[in-house]
């Protein structure tokens, strides 16, 4: 072996292993612990944004039954529903928790490269969280804008919230958006600069490329929301007219004139569609392998999915107005957005093939993170086929306002990534927690989880192709609404409650395992990627030991012809592979080819 | 190496980029994260004020925009901001060159105009209200307030950058270290200087 110093071992970069309980759990600048924070705080709002959307079900399974819920609460569940799971869960998980995680053990680093700006990014996300929270206890609630916030409703009195709620709501987005931007630089700078030898970005595991890429969107995205809260913040409050034309309120008129709704929309969209895919970009990646390596198989077409991943994430700036078809728009426009938003879905179904063909005659392990992975195959086709509709004009323009929207976004940016969500959690726990989960609980949470979300969100396009109107707090009687509708309805609503349920099971088991759980194999999913193969598990600070892998090949191989294992660690030197009687030497594969 | 050969590297050959087929320093990552971190945060910097600027040449269309008047003071502010970017450079230079009792000069020099601009900035904010020109009066005015009071604030939080330097420079333990935190201060002071120049241009103009 070559004599040299890995970089994180040199002069400053040598931490100091922190001691007291505050400085190793509260005040970390260990990604690990940060990465954990991220998610502990994510999921404990996603877990409201659940009960959120449990009583809007109940509303609308079962009208007038639930006095405690009025048409302002609706809208107020709504909107937080919408904006929690959209933002201070999936982005906060995927990135603050799964990027915090793995971008330093897949690389081989030894922590992200600015510890100190990881650890404010986590208290600033956990300011945020308490602003947003603090909105459910100000008089006039939480906002109930819609989580679009579209101006003039969004801060005009009728509007539930338009007092504290909508302020408290921006100001929480904007410090959201710094501690957005604090992690982000970190991620970026870290996969650019911080690789361990022989890690060069072709060998990155997918997982790295999809939080790499949606990072970037992410800090170029997030501006917009930025620059619109800000705006927003000053019409509200300073009572400028950026955005809030001169309009009736109640009778009076306001004090605004000659602003434009349709700006903020603009401006509000520019960030929303990257958002879509700063959620499924690091899903797309995290499944790839979780697939891989439990298909036992290389990626099917690694190049092409970086490039996918790349071309999704560039493309994902110029569709942003598939959104607003209804708001009225010069019809060249309409064509131009329609025809980029179908050409996303080029790369994107080159990506779901490639899944697919990844386990086409693989030696496919059930195991719970597959499960779940196939699980998510199958509902992002089925949102991403009915989002094919959606993105031609004319049949947005009739489907625009209906559950068919429902349906299609929560089975394409709901579903879908929660599924790799938990294919990502429960793959990764084992190495997190140094414990294993209770199997039988797992597989009844996907299969409670799976076919639950199918029975909620299947029905609904139905009702949306039958023109039931969203947004509506009750829909009373309704010529073109028939009374099975309402029947359905309410079996919606009984597997919503179903799915929320279940998903304690989820809790629980994690819970139980991280403390009463038996003791993980350091690599129990006989997976090739540098984090498994950490010297202790769960790793220490530092991850390494004394000294940083070194990594030899990419992160797929996998059932080498030959090998005695049915997998090569990315550490393992080429000499030092075992190989099976009668094989000849290890060789890489189509290296006679490159010969 | 170049994107395109990154990007249709086959990872899944024998590449030459395997450890044993290169020296450590062949296998070093070139540039400094810190910089790294900073060209990405100028960027993010640059969507914030694309996108305002984005906003402002929409609202501008509509019919009750009314243009503010120009103020003498934004040229001279102007002229500020330059001589702050010019002396963080000249640090910088000065800094290759061993002239170290201008170093120290240099810096805290260029945080006096920084802080001047800052000031006059304040001033000229004074005067518009002053003459009635109110933040909800007009359009033109509120984006005028936002735009050159955002600008304000990112010149501010270059002062951290100002004081990691600061203290890299009055210790003056690395020298290496030294010259890039000079380095990365001068390069952030252009591009807000840079910035402004658009920002003014585009209230001037328009």
């Amino acid at each position: 072996m070559t004599t040299y110093i890995p970089i994180a071992d040199r002069d400053e970069e040598l931490h100091d292993h922190p001691h007291s309980f505050i400085t190793k759990w509260v005040f970390s600048q260990d990604h690990k612990v940060i990465a954990i924070q991220y998610g502990c705080t994510s999921i404990f709002v996603g877990l409201i944004a659940l009960v959120l959307s449990g009583l809007m079900r109940l509303q609308l399974g079962y009208p007038d039954s639930f006095a405690f819920i009025d048409p302002a609460d609706y809208y107020q569940f709504v909107t937080m529903h919408g904006m929690i799971m959209v933002v201070y869960l999936l982005t906060a998980l995927f990135l603050g928790g799964f990027g915090n995680y793995l971008i330093p053990l897949q690389l081989g680093a030894r922590d992200m490269v600015f510890p100190f700006l990881n650890m404010l990014s986590y208290w600033f996300f956990f300011i945020s969280v308490l602003i947003l929270l603090a909105s459910f206890l100000v008089s006039g609630g939480p906002t109930g804008a819609g989580w679009t916030l579209y101006p003039p409703q969004a801060i005009l009195r009728g509007t539930p919230g338009h007092d504290m709620g909508i302020t408290l709501m921006l100001a929480s987005l904007a410090v959201f958006i710094v501690a957005f931007t604090m992690g982000g630089l970190n991620y970026v700078t870290t996969v650019l600069q911080a690789r361990t030898h022989g890690m060069t970005l072709m060998r990155m595991p997918l997982s790295i490329w999809g939080i790499f890429v949606a990072t970037i969107l992410g800090l170029f995205a997030f501006p917009a929301l930025f620059v619109s809260a800000v705006m927003m913040v000053f019409d509200k409050i300073v009572g400028t007219s950026f955005f809030m034309p001169a309009i009736l309120s109640l009778g009076e008129a306001v004090d605004h004139k000659g602003g434009s709704p349709i700006l903020f929309q603009h401006l509000f969209w520019f960030f929303g569609h990257p958002e879509v895919y700063i959620v499924a970009l690091p899903a797309f990646g995290l499944v790839s392998d979780v697939i891989s390596t439990h298909a036992r198989k290389n990626i099917f077409g690694y190049r092409m999915m970086v490039w996918a991943i790349v071309a999704i994430g560039a493309l994902s700036f110029i569709v942003w107005a598939h959104h607003m078809y209804v708001s009225g728009m010069n019809p060249y426009f309409g064509f131009f957005f329609a025809f980029t938003t179908l050409v996303i879905a080029v790369p994107t179904a080159i990506k779901v093939y490639n899944w697919v063909l990844t386990l086409w005659q693989g030696n496919i392990r059930l195991t719970v993170p597959m499960l779940f992975a196939m699980g998510f195959i199958f509902t992002f086709v089925h949102g991403g086929l009915t989002g094919i509709f959606l993105g031609n004009v004319t049949i947005d323009l009739p489907l625009s306002d209906t559950y068919f929207v429902i349906a299609h976004f929560h089975m394409v940016m709901g579903v879908s990534p929660v599924l790799v969500l938990f294919a990502s959690l429960y793959h990764w726990f084992p190495k997190m927690s140094g414990k294993m989960f209770n199997q039988t609980m797992a597989k009844v949470h996907f299969w409670g989880t799976f076919l639950g979300t199918y029975a909620i969100y299947l029905p609904m396009h139905y009702l949306g192709f039958l023109g039931v109107p969203r947004r509506y707090y009750s829909y009373g009687t309704t010529d073109f609404i028939p009374d099975s509708a309402q029947t359905l309805n309410a079996n919606i609503t009984n597997a919503a409650i179903f799915v929320g349920i279940i998903q304690m099971l989820f809790i629980i088991n994690m819970v139980w395992s991280v403390f009463k759980g038996k003791k993980a194999d350091p690599n129990p999913w006989e997976a090739t990627t540098l984090e498994w193969q950490t010297p202790e598990n769960p790793p220490g600070h530092g991850n390494w030991g004394s000294k940083l892998p070194v990594v030899y090949r990419w992160a797929y191989e996998y059932s080498v012809p030959g090998v005695k294992a049915d997998f090569v660690p990315q550490t393992i030197p080429p000499e030092e592979v075992e190989m099976e009687e009668g094989a000849g030497p290890y060789i890489y594969r189509g290296e006679e080819e490159h010969a | 190496m170049g994107l395109f050969r990154i990007l249709t590297e086959k990872p899944w050959l024998h590449s030459p980029q395997t450890p044993e087929g290169l020296t450590f320093e062949e296998s070093q990552i070139s540039g400094s994260p810190q910089k790294t971190a900073l060209l990405f945060f100028m960027g993010v910097v640059f969507a914030v004020f694309g996108l305002f600027i984005t906003a402002y040449f929409i609202r501008m269309e509509l019919d009750d925009w009314r243009p503010m008047p120009e103020s003498t003071l934004l040229w001279i502010n102007t002229l500020v901001l330059f001589l702050a970017s010019v002396v963080l450079q000249l640090t910088y230079n000065a800094l290759n060159s061993d002239r170290a009792n201008f170093v120290k000069l240099g810096l805290l020099a260029g945080a006096l105009l920084t802080a001047a601009f800052v000031a006059g900035q304040y001033t000229v904010w004074q005067q518009m209200n002053g003459q009635g020109y109110l933040i909800n009066s007009n359009p033109a005015n509120a984006f005028f307030y936002v735009l050159t009071g955002i600008h304000a604030l990112h010149l501010l939080g270059g002062l951290w950058v100002w004081t990691r330097a600061g203290i890299r420079v009055w210790t003056g333990t690395n020298p290496e270290k030294e010259r890039l935190a000079v380095e990365l201060c001068a390069l952030y002071w252009h591009f807000l200087l840079l910035v402004w120049l658009v920002v003014f241009a585009l209230l001037s103009y328009t």
